[in-house]
């Protein structure tokens, strides 16, 4: 049971860890933007 | 509010922005706020633009903010370039001033959702922890129970601590100014059961509530967060706006040359440089010859004003006609719209002192709370129980009235309401504007640019001779007068005329086979009649003249907009700086009984002070920089989406389209706005009617206090979607 508590905290911190390093990477800061990159179509010539 | 002047200056090639460069160890940051961007293909056509400029390493632009930053190494780029390129596909574009460019903001709303975040993980784990101990009861020996109340102390303190930092900052800083708000109860009920179930969980008791203070925090803070991004969609725009005004002008150098730097950079005795179609950025007086310039921003006058040699420019308004060199006698913040500036400041802080609903109600509700939970700690051990249980019955009242109700359904109907706005073509600033609107009872219009076009257009035109019209319009097309550019309109496409000598303040001519053409005043074309409105005269040699009127039309929608307000019982007004023939022919036509013309920026200011005065609730719609300082005292206020920049941002509301009709939409959805979140109160009211003589007496334990504040929360929020729909327009 220890074993099975343990692994429940580990994974929860996990997906928590993971959400925070989403937030300081800034992947909520243009959602209305992202909405609308999905968009782009890219299969032309590459623009860089 | 340093740099009010909004210089839409023409960049070219040459232009040295680089003080709008960040540097950071040989990389080059670029900001600039890009205006009129709402789709993939923006995206798509502004990015792959810039980066095709050789030596441009990348450009990511953020559509929610407007912002596009652009990047390269060392000094490959000029950034005008840059400028000029997004200008050139289309879009409206300004360097964002690196001072402007603070993310402050961003990094509170990121502290919430980590705190939301921190709050979840908590609930869900802590739950599954003490959800075991309460179903799982009998079949679970002491020292397992015991651990387990352990583990989930070890993980709710900490957790339910961190995430409730921003209940605790506000409570605090409420407490310092010696008031109350919502945050002081919370703050209590959170610290309190943490405590109280610390203690228990010590003596191996059962009053151990770790999940009711996570889940109360986790609960409370995604009604934060929704009331958070209402306040920080104004303040982007906001920001937008800040960064559009920040814009660039040219000073001449010592040696002659041109020089770029930003407006709020300029120093009395400055010498800067202004072409047709520009914005003076400051005081000060015209170095060239005479001038034309249009001043309708500043007073609402529609018609253009001559100034000659030495004369005084002020701030704000507009050149026609030639380039001319501006003598600086003020900085930007002492010039003529800082005074607008300061009423509209003054405006800003009068609006500040408005209360908003939830605070309202919490004024009467926090002091009643947190003394119902002291009255029930001391009779509980007045009558003889424990310390321990008396606590918990403390606890249960304050977790049980938690007012979700205000903390999560107010602004959830603001969400709803404002969304809904926004897909009908109004954008609404702030939640409390809402609130505000819904408050109304008179409306006061501007009228050039708001109930007008606010560009004149030609009423005559049928009636002229075509021969007489295209001539006219030859001489019209070379210059930049509004009523020429009006009869340039009218007639369309065609040839302009050769040699054509303007004069400012009177008129064009010229020679065509000998025969001498005049467009312009009545006394410019040798006729002495009283001229009355808008008006240019056409003669052709010694041929009888023509007179050629104009007029600045009404909106469409204008008086079906004003009777439906009047059908809400919204008494309805007109204020203009513009002269009084044309102010009674609008009003006339739109059916306006109360007007005044010739009303200056800090009387139509004073008119909104004095409503208020009366008690009135004041709406304010309006355009012009002369209406600025209205707006910004006004109760709540609207700017049509022509509206100068400082005007949108003094505005409450912008209106997207041409259309006048959503004000009354907006009215609309305001009043149902407003009777939902009352509904709201009355459910939170009978809720708690019902809740706390049942917690009083002690019969629910602070869990199912808890669960039951939840469900009281879905209700409320469930009745907030219903804004939605349901309003008749």
């Amino acid at each position: 049971m220890a074993l099975i508590i343990c692994a429940a905290f580990v994974f929860g911190l996990t997906a928590l860890c993971v959400l925070l390093w989403t937030l300081s990477s800034g992947q909520y800061d243009d959602l209305q933007g992202d909405a609308e990159r999905i968009l782009i179509d890219d299969d032309g010539p590459d623009p860089d | 509010m340093g740099a009010l002047t909004l210089p839409e200056a023409r960049l070219n090639g040459h232009d040295d922005l680089s003080r709008f460069v960040r540097k950071d160890a040989g990389e080059s940051k670029f900001g600039i706020a890009v205006r009129g961007a709402h789709c993939a293909n923006c995206i798509a056509k502004i990015e792959s633009g810039v980066r095709a400029i050789q030596g441009v390493a990348n450009a990511r632009l953020n559509l929610s903010t407007g912002r596009l930053e652009v990047g390269w190494h060392d000094d490959a780029v000029l950034p005008a370039l840059v400028i000029a390129r997004v200008r050139a596909l289309g879009y409206d574009a300004q360097p964002f001033d690196a001072a402007q460019a603070r993310d402050a903001d961003r990094s509170e709303q990121t502290f919430l959702l980590r705190c939301i975040a921190v709050a979840g993980f908590g609930t869900v784990f802590v739950m599954g922890l003490t959800d075991a101990i309460w179903y799982g009861g009998t079949d679970m020996s002491g020292a397992t129970r015991a651990l387990f109340f352990w583990l989930a102390g070890a993980v709710s303190i900490p957790v339910t601590l961190y995430a409730s930092q921003p209940f605790f900052r506000s409570a605090l800083k409420s407490l310092v100014k010696r008031q109350t708000n919502m945050d002081i109860p919370i703050s209590l009920a959170i610290i309190l059961s943490l405590g109280l179930s610390l203690s228990q969980t010590m003596v191996r008791g059962t009053q151990v509530y770790f999940d009711a203070a996570v889940m109360l925090a986790f609960l409370l803070l995604i009604g934060r967060y929704l009331d958070f991004l209402l306040r920080d969609r104004a303040r982007s725009a906001a920001r937008h706006l800040l960064a559009m005004q920040a814009a660039p002008v040219r000073r001449f150098k010592q040696n002659g040359n041109l020089e770029t730097i930003a407006a709020r950079e300029i120093e009395p005795g400055d010498r800067v440089f202004l072409t047709s179609g520009e914005r003076v950025p400051a005081d000060g007086t015209l170095e060239d010859k005479d001038s034309l310039v249009d001043v309708s921003l500043v007073t609402g006058e529609t018609e253009p004003v001559a100034v000659v040699r030495g004369g005084p420019l002020h701030a704000g308004t507009i050149i026609l006609g030639k380039p001319i060199t501006l003598a600086v006698t003020a900085r930007v913040e002492n010039s003529l719209v800082a005074d607008l500036a300061r009423l509209l400041e003054a405006g800003q802080q009068t609006r500040s002192l408005y209360v908003r609903l939830a605070d309202r109600a919490a004024r009467a509700y926090v002091p009643f709370v947190t003394g119902l939970a002291a009255l029930v700690f001391t009779s509980w051990l007045f009558l003889g129980t424990s310390f321990v249980a008396a606590l918990t019955g403390a606890v249960t009242v304050l977790v049980i009235t938690c007012p979700c109700a205000l903390g999560l359904a107010v602004p959830a109907v603001q969400i709803v309401a404002t969304g809904r706005l926004f897909l009908r073509g109004v954008f609404v600033k702030s939640g409390d504007a809402l609130e505000r609107l819904a408050e109304i009872d008179v409306a006061v219009f501007d009228k050039t640019g708001t109930l007008t076009w606010g560009t004149p257009k030609l009423v005559n035109g049928d009636e002229i001779p075509k021969d007489a019209l295209d001539a006219a319009a030859s001489l019209a097309r070379a210059s930049q007068h509004p009523l020429a550019r009006a009869l340039a309109a009218f007639a369309g496409e065609g040839p302009v005329a050769r040699g054509i000598h303007e004069t400012a303040g009177a008129g064009l001519e010229t020679d065509v086979g000998g025969v001498r053409l005049k467009l312009g005043s009545a006394r410019w074309c040798g006729i002495d009649v009283a001229g009355g409105g808008s008006e240019l005269w056409f003669r052709a040699g010694g041929d009888a003249p023509v007179r050629l009127r104009f007029r600045d039309t009404l909106r469409p929608d204008a008086a079906r907009m004003l009777d439906a307000l009047r059908a809400r019982g919204i008494a309805v007004e007109m204020l203009t700086g513009d002269r009084e023939g044309s102010a009674a022919e609008v009003a006339g036509e739109a059916g306006i009984t109360e007007w005044q013309a010739v009303v200056d920026p800090k009387a139509k200011a004073a008119r909104m002070q004095a409503l208020r005065a009366q008690g009135r609730r004041t709406l304010m719609v309006g355009d012009g920089l002369n209406d600025a300082a209205a707006l910004a005292l006004a109760h709540v206020s609207i700017a049509p989406g022509t509206a100068v920049d400082v005007s949108q941002l003094a505005a409450d509301m912008v209106l997207r389209g041409d259309s006048l009709m959503p004000i009354v939409e907006a009215v609309d959805v305001s009043r149902k706005a407003k009777s939902l979140v009352l509904e709201n109160f009355g459910l939170a009211t009978i809720y708690n009617l019902i809740a706390i003589p049942v917690a009083v007496i002690g019969l629910v334990s602070p869990l199912i206090a808890a669960a039951s504040m939840a469900a009281s929360s879905l209700v409320v929020t469930l009745n907030a979607l219903r804004v939605a729909g349901g309003v008749e327009t």
